[in-house]
């Protein structure tokens, strides 16, 4: 056979091999088979890893191939590409098909196909064709048939149809694939996703970014108040909790806390709880109890600090950790009168140090830095929306179908025959109990 | 009574159930066939008290939260989703047969489930990323796909050995195989039970990518175990085109269920156990 080239042989060529379902199952198992790879090579190491891990030449194979960062590598970006290219030409290919069928006349269905049609009945009624069918409307609208008729040279054909708009449920599953892949390409150009440890009292105003080296400048500043760590009995964590403020130009906007499971979303940047480092230092807060004077030391371990106004000198000079958590911490205290106060208390606690006529409540706990997920994701709400639309769109073609029935009433020899038949694209047998149902009705109106 | 000696009579009861249908399909005894619906929904009974009573011991205990946080806890509702699912098949379809491809899975991975050392058996709270309603129907809507996996994997097991010479056209009760439904009929249960899956699976994997953006802000990050959701949702889509448009059918959409199954097994165990030998990171 000899190979046309003109132009829109080469289209029709490029078009049909994008347009075929053959394509598309290659490329789902080619993707499924890389993933397979993606998920048994660890990703995202250091060269130097793969090399102690393997041998330096394995790890220089794996590098040439991108397989150390498979999922973000070109090759496999590519593959989603033709996977979208294979779904976008493949639906284009299909939808006029597919909008030819919802939008049929049905009623310009020749008598000769309707009665090739397997699911049918046919009965004969001693009244005349008019007033039977006036008999019959009522009954089928009540079943949710509103027919429609049209006169034809033999005789009466009545239509009705249901859920035509289902067939474009397919269409919705595909389409919903492509959104979500959108909103996965805007995040990953106009969003960004960094992390920030911020120190207890201290204020950010830029993040580091995931994976490279810059910073990113938020627009404003967040500082951490306070961050804490709840504990249940046995000892397991419950509750990871930062308190937040937002400020712009050194001004307050918004004070919130935030937990695991409950970011906070500013000016589009989220903040999520992720992590956090324990301090050797220690937030240590003093009240003189006659003036209710108050003041807030950041103490370093076994450095002395003081409240000079009070003459007032302390430090932690010992510490009881249980696993990374300090529990217990060993105190000095001095003032100008007797001999200084040594005592335990537990961390996070409050003790009252009773001086020579003078008294103080002491609290105490290990200073924290609260480390933050951050991320701008501009695209997440087209991902969102795409996995509805799947879902919807999913529904819609499993558990839906567009069915079809026909009436057509003639009169012969003074009986009038009534023919009736059904289609549906899907779910038959569930079809054919609707309609085996419904004639049995149809039949006993007379 | 408490929980674990509950969901301990369950697993026994699932044995006998098993049992019995296995014995419906050898040996033929049409009487036991009642006998071993009875057996099953009493033994579903006592494990849907089980999971209550044990989500009403985590409230005893102050750290309430609904039984669907750990390996043990997912594998008993596992087992429970394949009798439910598997007794509605039954119901509708009017067979027992498949039972005995069914409910031995239920018993399987309740014997797991109190036997295994991966599986701790005790309620413990909740650490705080697991505090999250989305994660509750993540676990739901997953597992619900897994099970309707689990029942077609079983019911392509059934159709592959029907399809042997001998049983292909025997419609003869009295030979083994003939006993079998029409493979027709298999056939179309199987396709049922994998679209039930498919859509389940699917809302799984968004809930745990909702879940995980509320966590961390990330939807998707390429982690093993997401990515092996996703394989297995490729496999099961790639098997409802080869069907649907491909003209595939029977025999290999039924290898294909049991594909799938493989698939929905290491995304469930083999992640976690043999993939995150690989991914340790101990030695640095
Ligand atoms: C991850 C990607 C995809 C998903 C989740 C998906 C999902 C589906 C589903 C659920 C059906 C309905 C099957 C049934 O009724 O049993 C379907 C049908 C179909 N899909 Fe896909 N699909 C995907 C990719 C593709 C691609 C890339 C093509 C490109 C050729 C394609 C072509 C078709 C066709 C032609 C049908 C049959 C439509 C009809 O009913 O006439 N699909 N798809």
């Amino acid at each position: 056979m000899a190979i046309n080239n003109s132009p829109t042989n080469v289209f029709n060529l490029v078009w049909n091999f994008f347009a075929s379902v053959k394509l598309a199952l290659i490329t789902l198992c080619t993707i499924s088979l890389a993933s397979i790879i993606g998920t048994i090579i660890p990703q995202k190491e250091s060269l130097a890893w793969y090399a102690k891990k393997f041998s330096p030449k394995i790890a220089q194979f794996l590098d040439l191939f991108s397989l150390t960062d498979m999922f973000g590598s070109f090759w496999f970006k590519a593959l989603l590409g033709l996977l979208s290219a294979n779904l976008i030409i493949c639906s284009l290919d299909r939808f006029p098909g597919i909008w030819k069928q919802i939008v049929a006349d049905n009623l310009a269905t020749p008598l000769k196909r309707l009665v090739t049609i397997k699911r049918n009945a046919s009965w004969t009624t001693s009244q005349p064709p008019k007033k039977a069918v006036d008999q019959l409307l009522p009954l089928l609208s009540g079943n949710g048939w509103k027919m429609t008729t049209r006169e034809t040279e033999n005789g009466l054909l009545l239509f009705s149809q249901k859920g035509a708009w289902t067939r474009l449920g397919v269409f919705v599953v595909h389409t919903s694939i492509l959104v979500i892949l959108i909103g996965a390409i805007l995040g990953s150009i106009l969003g960004f996703k960094g992390s920030a440890m911020i120190p207890e009292g201290q204020s950010i105003e830029k993040i580091q970014s995931v994976g490279a080296t810059a910073f990113i400048d938020l627009g404003f500043q967040v500082r951490c108040d306070a961050f804490a760590i709840e504990y249940y009995q046995n000892g397991m964590p419950k509750e990871y909790r930062s308190d937040l403020t937002i400020l712009e130009h050194d001004r307050e906007i918004l004070h919130t806390s935030i937990k695991v499971n409950r970011p906070l979303t500013y000016k589009g940047i989220t903040f999520y709880q992720s992590s956090y480092e324990g301090y050797k230092d220690f937030i240590i807060t003093l009240a003189d109890k006659e003036n209710g004077n108050t003041k807030t030391f950041t103490v370093p371990f076994q450095k002395q600090s003081e409240w000079q106004e009070k003459g007032v000198r302390f430090g932690v000079i010992n510490a009881e950790a249980d696993g990374e958590r300090i529990a217990r911490i060993k105190i000095w205290f001095a003032d100008q009168d007797g001999t200084p106060s040594v005592f335990w208390m537990d961390s996070g606690s409050q003790v009252t140090v009773d001086r020579q006529g003078k008294h103080y409540l002491f609290s105490a706990r290990q200073m924290y830095a609260t480390g933050l997920q951050v991320a701008m994701d501009p695209g997440v709400w087209w991902v969102y929306s795409g996995c509805m639309l799947l879902l919807l769109g999913l529904f819609t073609t499993f558990f839906m179908s567009h069915r079809k029935i026909w009436l057509f009433v003639c009169e012969k020899n003074n009986t009038t025959s009534i023919f009736m038949a059904g289609s549906v694209n899907k779910n038959k047998t569930g079809f054919d109990g609707i309609f085996s149902k419904l004639t049995e009705k149809l039949r006993n109106l007379n | 009574m408490n929980s674990s000696q509950l969901l301990g009579i369950t697993t026994f009861t699932y044995l006998f159930s098993t049992l019995l249908y296995v014995a419906l399909f050898v040996f033929k005894v049409k009487k036991l066939g009642k006998f071993a619906t009875c057996l099953t929904v009493i033994a579903l009974l006592i494990q849907t008290l089980g999971i209550g009573l044990r989500w009403h011991e985590s409230y005893q205990m102050g750290i309430g939260h609904a039984p669907l946080t750990n390996m043990y806890e997912s594998v008993v509702f596992f087992a429970w989703t394949i009798i439910v699912m598997y007794l509605a098949i039954e119901w509708k379809f009017k067979n027992r047969i498949i039972g005995a491809f069914a409910v031995p899975f239920a018993f399987l991975a309740m014997a797991y489930a109190s036997i295994s050392n991966d599986a701790t058996k005790g309620i413990s709270p909740l650490v705080p990323a697991l505090q999250s309603n989305w994660l509750i129907a993540h676990v739901i809507t997953c597992f619900i796909g897994y099970a309707a996996f689990t029942v077609a994997a079983g019911l392509g097991l059934m159709y592959v050995i029907k399809d042997t010479g001998a049983g292909k056209r025997s419609s003869d009760d009295k030979t083994l195989l003939g006993s079998l439904p029409p493979l027709q009929q298999i056939e179309d249960i199987t396709h049922k039970t994998m679209i039930f899956g498919f859509i389940w699976l699917t809302a799984g994997i968004i809930t745990g990518a909702v879940w995980a953006n509320s966590a961390w802000g990330t939807y998707w990050s390429w982690d093993p175990k997401e990515t092996w959701s996703l394989i297995t949702w490729f496999i099961y889509a790639i098997t409802l085109h080869a069907r649907h448009t491909r003209g595939w059918g029977g025999k290999r959409v039924a290898w294909l269920a049991i594909i799938g199954f493989f698939s929905v097994i290491f995304t469930y165990y083999g992640v976690n156990f043999i993939l995150s030998g690989l991914h340790s990171y101990g030695s640095n």
